[in-house]
C-alpha cells in the first residue's frame, strides 16, 4: 500500500494534558508527525488540533481511531481529498546586502509577503499560504542566504457549501 | 448544604458507587484520606507491596463483575502501580486506581516522594486524571467509574494532591455522567447482521472465535445459543476461557501458540470465522499472512481500534457483544429452516477425528508430571474452583487441562503476560468470592514475585490455595532454549530456592510437598480441605515441555508436537 500525506482537523477538549496523550499515541504506537498547530476555537473550552500525517490507508484507519478512542478527542475529520482552505505562516531571516535588497523585495512582492523587521543586513520577511506556495518561495530566497525559519504548519477548515 | 473535606468527598462517592473493598497501602500524602477511611465501614485490605494492591483489585474485578479500586500514596508507591495497570489495561479490566500527590503548590518542585504519575500512566490508563481542585473531586470521581466500566473496560487513575484531600467543598452527589468525547456505540448496525447470517447459512466449515470481549460483556448465555443453533464449533483465546463451556462437545479448546491440535486445525481450514471480543494477538494468529486464509471473517468488538488492526476482516460489527449476539440470534430464529446438524456433519466429524488422532497429552511415569497436578486439582475441585494463574508454563497447563464452564473461574494476565500477577490476583478474587475454592496455579520463578502477599492472605484470612509447579526452572523461558537455542540454558536454572513449605510456614500458613506422583492427590486434598491459606509445593519433571507449541511467527497450523 502506497503512503500518502493526510490533513487531519481534531477537535479536543482544551485541557492540560491533552496534547501530551496525542503526541504519546503517535510515539507510542509508531506514528508519524509531520506538523501540528494547536489552539483555541471560537469556544473556549475546545481546541483544534491541524496535523499533517503521513501513512497508508491501514494505518490512517488506525490513526483516526485510536485518536477518536482518546476521551478528550470530541471529533476527527480526514480533510484529505475534500475541498478545504489551507494556509500556513512562516517568518523567514534572510541575508540582505545592499546589492540583493532591490531583488529579494521583487520576490516577496509578488508572493505577497511583508517585510516585517529590516537590519544593516538582513530583512525578517511573513508570508502567508498553502504549503506549495511556501516552498516555492522558500526555494526563491535560499540563494540569498537563510539564516533563521520559522513555519507554523498547516492550518485548515473544511469548505461549507457555498450556495444556501 | 454541608460542607466535605475532599477525603470525605472520596468515601462518600465510593459509598455511592456501590464499594466495599479496596485494596491499598498508605503513605505521608493519604494519611488524611487513611484517617477518614478508618471511620466508614469499607472493608480496606493492607497488601504489602502496591503492585500487589493493584493485582488484587484487578482479581477481584475479574471475579465479580465490579470495578475493583485501590489506593496507594505518592511517588514510589504510584510507580509501584504501574505493572498492575498496565496488565488491567491490556486485559481490558475495569479498575480505579487512587493515588496521592504532593500538594499542588509543590508539583513540579521535585519534592519529597513526587512524580508525575499522570503523565507515567498515560499510555496504560484508559483515561486518567489529577484532581487540582476540590470542587471537581466528585464530579471526576464519578468519571472515572462511568469509564472504567463502560465501552471497552478499562484501569483509570485518579491522582489526589494532598490538599485536596483536606480542602473543603459543599457536595452533592454528581447527577449522571455525560461525556460529549466519549460514547461507545452498543448497538450494531443491523444491515451488518444481516450480512452475518447470509454468511452463517452459506458456510460449510466455520468457526466461532472468542475472547475476553464474550466474558467482560456477560455474553456466554448467547454464545452458547448462538453456537448450539447453529452447531458451530467454538474456540477461544486465553481471555476467552470460560465464555464457552469447556467441557461441551463444540468446544474445541484454546487455540494459538499452545492451543489444541484441533482449534488450530479448524480455525487453519475453516471457511467462516465469527470473531467475537478479540483483538488477533500475535500468540493467537501466528504468522498472520497465513492466518484463516480461506476464511470470510466476521469481527464483532465494542472498540474500533481492535478491528481491522492485525487481520483483514470482511465483516466489521462495532457493537456489545452480549446485544449484538442477542440481535443475532434473534435474526437466526426468525429464518431458522437450515438443518445445521446435518449441513455442519461433515466438518464436525473432521474436527472429532483431530481430537481423537491428535489430544493433549502428557505420559505420567515416575517424576510428576505438572500436567497430572492439574488434571488432578479439576477432578477435586469439579472444575468449581476459581484459577488464577502466574505467568508461563503453569499458565499455558492450567489453561489446556482445566476446563471452565463459567465466565469469571480463569484469571490470568493475558495481554501483558505479568508474573507475580496470581497471588494478588488470588488474594483479590477470595475477598470478592470468601466462598468460592481459589487456587492459583505457579511457578516457583512466578511466585516469588509477589511472595509477600502470603502475609496479606494470613493477615485476613483469604484462604487461597497455591500450587507451585516446581520445576526449578524459569520453565516457559528455559522451553524456548532448549528448542530454539540449543539447550543454553542461560540465567533459567535456579540454583538456590526457598524451602516453600518452610516458606508458608513463617507466614503462619499451612505448607505441604509432593515429590512423587502417588503423593499428588493425598497433598491436594489436604491443602483443598485445609482452612487457612496453603502452599502446595510439587516437585515436577524439570524439563518437561508445553506441547503443542507454535515456534514465534509461524503460521498454527505448523505445530510442534510432543
Amino acid at each position: 500500500m502506497t503512503e500518502k500525506k493526510h490533513l487531519l482537523s481534531i477537535l479536543v477538549e482544551n485541557e492540560p494534558g491533552v496534547l501530551s496523550r496525542i503526541a504519546g499515541l503517535f510515539s507510542g504506537r509508531g506514528y508519524n508527525i509531520e506538523s501540528l498547530c494547536v489552539a483555541e476555537t471560537a469556544d473556549p473550552l475546545v481546541s483544534r488540533i491541524t496535523m499533517v500525517t503521513i501513512g497508508d490507508s491501514f494505518i490512517l484507519e488506525q490513526i483516526k481511531k485510536q485518536l477518536n478512542k482518546l476521551i478528550n478527542v470530541i471529533k476527527v475529520s480526514d480533510l484529505t481529498g475534500l475541498d478545504y482552505v489551507g494556509r500556513e505562516l512562516v517568518l523567514i531571516k534572510i541575508n540582505a546586502k545592499t546589492e540583493n535588497r532591490a531583488e529579494i523585495l521583487r520576490v516577496i512582492d509578488i508572493f505577497r509577503g511583508q517585510v516585517v523587521d529590516v537590519g544593516q543586513d538582513h530583512y525578517t520577511i511573513s508570508i502567508t499560504g498553502d504549503t506549495e506556495k511556501i516552498s516555492a518561495i522558500l526555494n526563491l530566497l535560499k540563494p540569498f542566504g537563510i539564516r533563521e525559519l520559522a513555519r507554523t504548519g498547516s492550518i485548515a477548515l473544511f469548505r461549507e457549501n457555498k450556495s444556501k | 448544604m454541608n460542607k466535605l473535606t475532599g477525603a470525605q468527598i472520596l468515601m462518600q462517592m465510593l459509598k455511592e458507587e456501590g464499594v466495599d473493598t479496596i485494596f491499598g497501602y498508605p503513605g505521608g500524602v493519604v494519611l488524611d484520606i487513611y484517617d477518614e477511611l478508618a471511620r466508614t465501614d469499607l472493608r480496606h485490605i493492607l497488601v504489602r507491596h502496591e503492585q500487589g494492591a493493584v493485582h488484587a483489585a484487578d482479581g477481584y474485578a475479574r471475579a465479580t463483575g465490579k470495578v475493583g479500586v485501590c489506593l496507594v500514596t505518592s511517588g514510589p508507591g504510584a510507580t509501584n502501580t504501574v505493572t498492575g495497570i498496565a496488565t488491567a489495561y491490556m486485559d481490558s479490566i475495569p479498575i480505579i486506581v487512587f493515588t496521592g500527590q504532593v500538594p499542588t503548590k509543590l508539583i513540579g518542585n521535585d519534592a519529597f516522594q513526587e512524580v508525575d504519575i499522570v503523565g507515567i500512566t498515560r499510555p496504560c490508563t484508559k483515561h486518567n486524571y489529577l484532581v487540582k481542585d476540590v470542587k471537581n473531586l466528585a464530579k471526576t470521581i464519578k468519571e472515572a467509574f462511568h469509564i472504567a466500566r463502560s465501552g471497552r473496560p478499562g484501569p483509570v487513575l485518579i491522582d489526589l494532591p494532598k490538599d485536596v484531600s483536606i480542602s473543603k467543598t459543599n457536595f452533592k452527589v454528581p447527577d449522571d455522567v455525560e461525556l460529549r468525547s466519549y460514547n461507545p456505540t452498543y448497538v450494531p448496525n443491523k444491515k451488518q447482521l444481516e450480512k452475518v447470517v447470509a454468511l452463517i447459512k452459506k458456510a460449510k466449515k466455520p468457526v466461532i472465535f472468542t475472547g475476553g470481549g464474550v466474558i467482560l460483556s456477560k455474553a456466554h448465555k448467547e454464545l452458547a445459543e448462538l453456537a448450539k443453533k447453529t452447531k458451530i464449533p467454538v474456540t477461544g483465546t486465553l481471555m476467552g476461557l470460560g465464555g464457552f463451556p469447556g467441557t461441551d462437545p463444540l468446544w474445541l479448546g484454546m487455540l494459538g501458540m499452545h492451543g489444541t491440535y484441533r482449534a488450530n486445525m479448524s480455525v487453519s481450514e475453516c471457511d467462516l470465522m465469527l470473531a467475537v471480543g478479540v483483538r488477533f494477538d500475535d500468540r493467537v494468529t501466528g504468522k498472520t499472512d497465513e492466518f484463516a486464509t480461506d476464511a470470510k471473517i466476521v469481527q464483532i468488538d465494542i472498540d474500533p481500534t481492535s478491528i481491522q488492526k492485525n487481520i483483514q476482516v470482511a465483516i466489521p460489527v462495532v457493537g456489545d457483544c452480549k446485544i449484538t449476539l442477542e440481535m443475532l440470534n434473534q435474526l437466526i430464529n426468525k429464518e431458522n429452516t437450515d438443518d445445521y446438524e446435518q449441513k455442519h456433519k461433515k466438518w464436525l466429524d473432521k474436527i472429532k477425528n483431530w481430537k481423537h488422532t491428535t489430544p493433549l497429552a502428557y505420559n505420567q511415569k515416575n517424576v510428576i508430571k505438572p500436567q497430572y497436578v492439574i488434571e488432578k486439582l479439576y477432578e477435586l475441585s469439579k472444575g468449581e474452583a476459581i484459577i488464577t494463574t502466574e505467568v508461563g508454563q503453569n499458565q499455558m497447563w492450567a489453561s489446556q487441562y482445566y476446563h471452565f464452564n463459567q465466565p469469571g473461574r480463569f484469571i490470568s494476565s493475558g495481554g501483558l503476560g505479568t508474573m507475580g500477577f496470581g497471588l494478588p490476583a488470588a488474594v483479590g478474587a477470595q475477598a470478592g468470592m470468601p466462598d468460592k475454592l481459589v487456587v492459583d496455579i505457579a511457578g516457583d520463578g512466578s511466585i516469588q514475585m509477589n511472595i509477600q502477599e502470603m502475609a496479606t492472605a494470613v493477615q485476613y484470612n483469604l484462604p487461597v490455595k497455591i500450587i507451585i509447579l516446581n520445576n526449578g526452572f524459569l520453565g516457559m523461558v528455559r522451553q524456548w532454549q532448549e528448542l530454539f537455542y540449543d539447550r543454553c540454558y542461560s540465567s533459567t536454572k535456579f540454583v538456590h530456592t526457598p524451602d516453600f513449605v518452610k516458606l508458608a510456614e513463617a507466614y503462619g500458613a499451612v505448607g505441604l510437598r509432593a515429590t512423587k506422583p502417588k503423593e499428588v492427590e493425598s497433598v491436594l486434598k489436604k491443602g483443598i480441605s485445609s482452612p487457612g491459606p496453603v502452599i502446595m509445593d510439587f516437585v515436577v519433571e524439570p524439563e518437561e515441555c508445553v506441547y503443542p507449541m507454535v515456534p514465534a511467527g509461524a503460521p498454527i497450523s505448523k505445530m510442534l508436537l510432543v
